[in-house]
């Protein structure tokens, strides 16, 4: 059995912190919370996949199939158990990318991206061409339960926000010992020489199959988590926008802490937030600027910002 | 020497995050601190004011509102909007950009009551926004107006709805006046095709249409549809492809720009030459088209808004004041938004409250209410008083020494475009519009 490292024993500090500061927070904070982690978790597969040395412009593939597969089988299943939905969406994704995976981890660089994205596009169309499942307009997702609790009587928004912290602090746990793990390691090494590796005797297909699986059911949950909060799927999910955003994120974060990805999803969506108050003609270019000026001070991410200073301190 | 470089960086990064940190927080205690004064209502006006929705709809739409709040707070609208602000209170009017998907307006919707603090919410373009938003503004009991969504949806998802409101007319309403008009003014149109932009409108609109030229032009044959992308811009292949199967009538669903340039496409490709177009949303180009159109060309306006609004003091009140503003006369978004203005000034002066009207006493005022609007007497008379009912109206375009005018302008009464309650619309069109008297 391994020790709880460092790490670890912060991740669980973070989230109970978290939850408990939400029972004081505003509404529209914890629901600002919910997605911000929902997002984060999708972010969370981007970086898997950046490690590899791969940028995935499709990840909104996932996190649609996440967010329909709760849509649907709150529709047409009847299934209204938010941890079943979530491993519904979870298991249709895995059948998914264990398909594309074969075709798509062939691929490097560019021609990874716009692979990933033109799958994510298909669904898209596929979705629109869909006038049963409401085209572009989508649909509302059923009231959902967890457990013994029922999002109709008790307090909605604050219950997904708990769920979403614990699923998302069973993820974080998983990751960090992922990344560390030999599959892990394995894919920096991809990343830096994938000659090498094949020397070492290591498959890199095998990894880079594994990790892509791993990474497109970490975005399905995602994808779960935020019909699940909005209470509406519709096909932008899988549209290359929100794809796009999904690496921006990424990239804000920095890939150096399974943290980093909630924290920048969170930044970001703030900023936004904030951004169309203040300025409702004028915000994407604040958002812009903001975005901007963090890239251009802190290159390697805001995660950045947490190794300086310890850096500093030692 | 590096070291002294990389502390240099550091210090400029870390003041650089501490004065946006101290800069969002201070904005963040200014709102709220000004959140609180409550001599005021607030209202939430969420519309597109960037991205392809926000030439032709968004922004006239936020226009007009704007033109209808100033004269509120001024006391300047004639009877019966006579008395100053709304129940007394000041109205203060906050926008909200509608872009980003049903998922990030639900986020500000959230936003807008609970940050915002405000009193109500008017808005939304977009179908899906309405269906998103609807359930939430339930959920978190505000009084919320829907100023122009289309779908049929709306009230159909929403059962027993309390707090959402709808005072414009829903896509069918669109699509059966059509197949009315056509039926009514061109009864021996034999070849009928369209083009709609792929997505829910489009495709809602195609299905209503057919279905209600099914009931009404049995004789007629549909041709053709052609589904261009939305914001597709050039539509050469779908005109020619339209041509070949030489249609007397070309429906269209599309909106904005799209149909602006397909009109100005179509016509110098000579299909509209060939057959006349019938444009759902046409009349949002009717001071913009200059000719491009040919005459004759059947335009809609999602019922009596923009061009087709009836002569009253009120309408006659907006054109002018949208006019002297603006530079143009106002399209129909722009009249859209200034009935749901009116409908909240309606129900806050209705409401009986002393001070700020709660939600329950402004839902309760504009329940089943008729209200006087631009387009005339509003009978908030279907999904059990929560949506508008009014007459749809269709019209030609003619364009003469420089001034655009809609003639052969035809009316249809409410209950002969709109589903009764307890009916889905497209079983409604299939049972041969049960209900409707149209005379």
């Amino acid at each position: 059995m391994m020790k709880a490292d460092r790490t670890e024993l912060s991740l669980i500090g973070v989230a109970i912190a978290v939850a408990i500061a939400a029972q004081f927070s505003p509404n529209w904070l914890v629901f600002t919370l919910t997605l911000a982690i929902s997002t984060g978790l999708v972010v969370m597969g981007v970086v898997m996949l950046m490690r590899a040395g791969l940028v995935s412009f499709g990840q909104g593939l996932f996190y649609c199939l996440g967010g329909y597969a709760v849509g649907l089988g709150g529709r047409f299943l009847g299934i209204t158990d938010a941890l079943v939905l979530i491993g519904l969406g979870v298991v249709a994704t895995v059948a998914i990318a264990m398909i594309l995976g074969l075709l798509v981890t062939r691929y490097r660089e560019i021609f990874f991206a716009m692979l990933s994205l033109a799958f994510s596009m298909i669904l898209y169309g596929i979705l629109v061409k869909s006038h049963g499942l409401g085209s572009t307009d989508g649909f509302g997702v059923v009231d959902w339960t967890l457990l013994w609790f029922d999002s109709e009587t008790s307090d909605g928004a604050n219950m997904a926000l708990m769920l979403a912290i614990a699923v998302a602090l069973v993820i974080a746990l998983f990751l960090n010992r992922y990344f560390k793990s030999s599959i892990g390691l394995a894919c920096e090494a991809i990343r830096e020489n994938e000659v090498r590796v094949e020397y070492m005797g290591i498959s890199r297909q095998q990894i880079l199959y594994i990790n892509y699986v791993i990474a497109a059911a970490i975005g399905s949950v995602g994808g779960s988590m935020t019909a699940l909060a909005a209470g509406h799927v519709d096909p932008t999910m899988a549209y290359w926008t929100i794809s796009g955003e999904f690496v921006f994120i990424a990239i804000l974060g920095g890939t150096g802490h399974v943290a980093a990805p909630f924290i920048a999803a969170l930044i970001f969506t703030l900023v936004r937030t904030y951004a169309v108050e203040l300025a409702p003609n004028a915000w994407q270019m604040i958002l812009g600027i903001v975005l901007l000026l963090i890239i251009l001070f802190l290159p390697k991410g805001i995660w950045s910002l947490f190794t300086r200073k310890k850096g500093a301190a030692s | 020497m590096k070291t002294i470089q990389q502390r240099n960086i550091w210090q400029k990064t870390l003041l650089s995050t501490a004065t946006s940190v101290a800069l969002a927080s201070a904005g963040v205690m200014g709102l709220t601190a000004t959140a609180h004064a409550q001599d005021s209502f607030k209202v939430g006006f969420v519309t597109f004011l960037s991205g392809g929705a926000s030439g032709p709809f968004g922004v006239p739409a936020s226009q007009g509102a704007k033109v209808v709040v100033d004269a509120i707070n001024e006391g300047t609208l004639p009877a019966p909007y006579d008395s100053k602000g709304v129940n007394g209170l000041t109205l203060e009017m906050v926008e909200v950009d509608e872009a980003g998907g049903p998922t990030k307006q639900v986020e500000e919707y959230r936003n807008l009551v609970e940050r915002q603090n405000v009193n109500a919410v008017i808005g939304y373009i977009s179908s899906g926004d309405c269906l998103a938003v609807g359930p939430v503004a339930e959920e978190m009991k505000t009084f919320t107006i829907a100023f122009d969504c289309g779908t049929s949806r709306m009230f159909e998802e929403l059962e027993d709805p309390k707090y959402v409101f709808r005072t414009g007319l829903d896509a069918v309403a669109d699509n059966v006046g059509a197949a009315r008009y056509l039926a009514e003014t061109r009864p021996d149109a034999k070849r009928i095709a369209g083009i709609q932009q792929n997505y829910a409108w489009g495709q809602d609109s195609w299905q209503d249409f057919t279905l209600a030229m099914e009931q009404l032009m049995p004789e007629a044959e549909i041709v053709n549809n052609q589904t261009p992308q939305i914001f597709q811009g050039s539509y050469g292949t779908e005109i020619s492809a339209l041509q070949t199967r030489r249609p007397e009538i070309v429906h269209s669903s599309m909106w904005g720009g799209d149909m602006e340039s397909f009109v100005a496409q179509a016509n110098a490709r000579g299909l509209l030459a060939q057959a006349t177009a019938l444009l759902t949303t046409g009349e949002s180009g009717l001071h913009r088209f200059d000719g491009q159109a040919p005459n004759g060309t059947i335009l809609g306006g999602r019922g009596p808004f923009g061009g087709f609004m009836p002569e009253n003091d009120l309408s006659e009140w907006f054109s002018k004041a949208y006019e002297e503003e603006h530079g143009t006369p106002p399209s129909y978004p722009a009249s859209k938004a200034a009935q749901a203005i009116l409908a909240l000034k309606y129900a806050a002066d209705n409401s009986g409250a002393d001070g700020v009207p709660s939600s329950e006493e402004l839902a309760a005022a504009l329940k089943g209410a008729k209200f006087e609007s631009v387009s005339g007497t509003v009978n908030m008379g279907l999904a059990g008083g929560h949506q508008a009912v009014q007459p749809m109206l269709y019209g030609e375009y003619h364009f003469e020494d420089g001034q655009a005018e809609l003639r052969n302008v035809k009316s249809y009464a409410g209950d002969c475009v709109s589903a009764p309650d307890g009916y889905n619309a497209q079983e409604w069109i299939k049972e041969g519009f049960p209900g409707s008297s149209c005379d």
